[in-house]
């Protein structure tokens, strides 16, 4: 295969008449952790849904593996193998944990449902003690877990992960990390975050793209980023960490 | 109203009795109060105008009645289901979740029962004409309860016309029986998918809108094909109405009293009942048939996916779903189903006009589907059983009738705010719900 997994070139987004974009180019190659940092309103969720096509780019393209899905609807996008754990979660609240997990594989053939059950309860075995509980009745980090699981039974090539850490307690948030790290180096999916916690994300990340005002200002690698002080001043100071 | 008694329920039982029967007194006063103008005074017309005549005795049973509930109300049920009330909202959660584990489990039993019941009710001595009446409208708006429940409870689409697909269906069955002559068994179906047909014209433009949005402009749908119905003369014949439907067969025996119908060919003496019987049971299996396939729907990926659309919808889209496809085949199952009540209704009555099809008719059926608890079955009989049964009921209180109607509907959304059959407390609302136990939402917030 050549060129990388995720290719993003001149993606400009716009929410009516507000720019919210402005020509963002970025790559997540095969095997990679890619995270983008920001502030509040930088763009980067807005980046990662015009990933999933809604909203849509107005100009510019976006390229997995090799096809173009600029324009495709998003429940194709989603069944591409390209899978998304939602901003604050989203699990279905009423539904169980399994019916939750079910929805996840609801674009594949249902024929691996039960291996790839096992090696998420593996990975996450609180969901296997909980499959039968509502979704809703899950604590903040076990929803997360959830979400990722639910992605996850999707067999994808790439995971979108949007603020995973979000309102989390920082020893989760480190379990969290610690599970995305695992699925990386065991499994080799690639993983695209967008993270407001700066320092987890880079210290997880190969490599990182900071957002500012629609746009990539900086990129390199965690380690070189973490290192950079505009990045510490910007980003780190104030408690993160 | 129902502002505790004393709160020394635990403490000595005399002074609870004490306290209770002075409760009680003070209710039986309130209802005195009410009742007496209401219940006890009433007008009749004589030659010379209005007069009044009274109904004391009326009063003095309706007053001993409040005042004997209020009682065993304050010295049994209170003490018992009080403690519960006060404690912390985990302790509360927990006491509705043994609950509805109880009612589960008496679920398990009563629809058996039912059906059971259902099914027996023809060959029982006291169906009579009028038993059997009542029988296939009961039955006729649980088919349409759970038609709904499809949009409504398991979809999350919240649906205020849901009539008109209703009307379409017996339209469309009256107008092809009337003019091309077919029979009752070719127009189902054709009732059915004609009805869904125009579940994806609603769909279509509503794709975007919920909740609120949604209501009115399926609300709009509704009255538009009404107004249509009263206004295109040619073809409906407009609020006249269309009569001398044809009556459905079975297998092609008439229920007449010629050679070949049906008593004929079974050789038993004719009645007009048999017919009555027949409609009882065709309104049966369609039901049943309507339930049965909402049952298997809601184990398959679509069901789930429907359920899954009323949580939330963002999340299905993440997940690949198509939520196009998936409303679209929400609106258009529930529609068949509506369709085929109509089609029934049709040849039920034999004759139909827009008069049938009225706003009323959306909001009685939304009514069943939100007071059996959305999304539940059982729950769906049980309030068209207490609704429409409670219209025959009350009959011969007709200025009442609105009056019970409304006190009933308001009685039980205070004590199951989530409808009679909460166990699924599906929402048909969507908003944030973060860490929310599914417990706690959903009800007093919606």
């Amino acid at each position: 295969m050549t060129g990388p997994l995720l290719q993003v070139r001149g993606v400009e987004t716009y929410y009516g008449k507000i720019q919210a974009l402005r020509g963002v180019d970025l790559d997540v190659e095969n095997g990679e952790i890619v995270a983008l940092i920001g502030a509040n309103g930088a763009g980067k969720s807005t980046l990662m849904m015009t990933i999933c096509g809604s909203p849509r780019a107005r100009s510019g393209a976006i390229r997995f593996d090799g096809s173009d899905i600029t324009a495709a609807p998003t429940h194709q996008i989603m069944r591409s193998g390209i899978a998304q754990a939602p901003e604050g979660r989203r699990i279905f609240p009423r539904m169980s944990v399994m019916e939750n997990l079910q929805m996840g594989a609801a674009v594949t053939d249902m024929t691996h449902f039960a291996d790839d059950l096992e090696r998420i309860f593996a990975m996450f075995p609180l969901l296997r003690k909980r499959s039968g509980q509502r979704g809703g009745t899950l604590s903040g980090g076990e929803q997360q877990m959830l979400a990722i699981a639910r992605a996850l039974m999707s067999r994808p090539r790439l995971l979108l992960l949007d603020e995973p850490s979000l309102g989390l307690a920082p020893i989760i948030v480190r379990q969290i990390f610690a599970a995305i790290r695992d699925l990386n180096r065991k499994q080799g999916l690639t993983v695209f975050l967008v993270e407001q916690n700066a320092y987890h994300a880079l210290k997880l990340a190969h490599r990182g793209y900071v957002m500012v005002n629609g746009a990539i200002a900086m990129t390199g690698t965690g380690a070189e980023l973490l290192a950079r002080e505009d990045v510490r001043a910007a980003y780190l100071e104030g408690g993160h960490g | 109203m129902a502002a505790g008694p004393a709160p020394a329920l635990a403490a000595a039982p005399a002074h609870s009795l004490r306290a209770g029967i002075i409760d009680a007194l003070i209710a039986a006063f309130i209802a005195l109060a009410i009742a007496a103008p209401i219940i006890g005074l009433r007008t009749v017309s004589l030659e010379g105008g209005l007069a009044l005549t009274t109904r004391w005795g009326a009063v003095a049973i309706a007053v001993a009645v409040v005042f004997a509930g209020r009682l065993a109300l304050t010295l049994l049920w209170w003490p018992r289901h009080k403690p519960a009330r006060r404690d912390s909202a985990g302790r509360r959660l927990l006491a509705r979740a043994r609950d509805s584990g109880l009612a589960e489990r008496a679920m398990l039993l009563l629809a058996p029962a039912l059906l059971i019941f259902a099914i027996a009710l023809p060959a029982t001595p006291f169906a009579d004409r009028y038993v059997l009446d009542i029988g296939i409208l009961v039955l006729t708006y649980i088919m349409l309860g759970w038609g709904l429940n499809i949009v409504v409870g398991l979809a999350g689409l919240l649906d205020l016309g849901y009539v008109a697909f209703y009307a379409v269906g017996a339209y469309s069955y009256a107008l092809l029986a009337t003019h091309f002559g077919l029979s009752f068994w070719i127009c189902l179906p054709l009732a059915g998918f004609l009805a869904a047909m125009w579940g994806l014209i609603l769909g279509f433009p509503v794709l975007r809108l919920r909740g609120d949005y949604l209501a009115i402009v399926t609300l709009a749908f509704g009255e538009i094909i009404r107004i249509v119905l009263l206004n295109w003369y040619d073809l409906t014949n407009g609020p006249d109405g269309i009569s001398r439907i044809p009556r459905p067969s079975f297998f092609g025996l008439e229920f007449d009293r010629g050679e070949g119908g049906f008593a004929a060919f079974f050789g038993i003496g004719y009645s007009s009942d048999h017919r009555i019987v027949f409609l009882y049971y065709l309104i049966l299996a369609l039901a049943l048939l309507t339930n049965f396939v909402t049952l298997r729907l809601r184990r398959l990926p679509v069901g789930r996916a429907w359920e899954a659309l009323r949580e939330d919808e963002i999340a299905c889209r993440s997940l690949g779903i198509n939520t196009t496809a998936t409303k679209l085949t929400a609106f258009a199952t529930g529609a068949m189903f509506g369709g085929f009540a109509g089609s029934f209704f049709a040849t039920r009555q034999g004759f139909i006009s827009p008069e049938s099809f009225v706003f009323l008719e959306s909001a009685l059926v939304l009514a069943i589907v939100v007071l059996g608890g959305l999304g539940s079955q059982i729950g769906v009989v049980i309030a068209a059983l207490v609704m429409i049964g409670g219209f025959e009921l009350f009959r011969e209180f007709e200025q009442y009738r609105m009056l019970v109607f409304g006190f009933a509907i308001v009685l039980i959304m205070v004590w199951r705010p989530r409808g009679i059959i909460a166990s699924r407390t599906p929402s048909i609302f969507l908003k944030e719900r973060k860490s929310i136990g599914a417990e706690s939402v959903g009800e007093g917030r919606g």
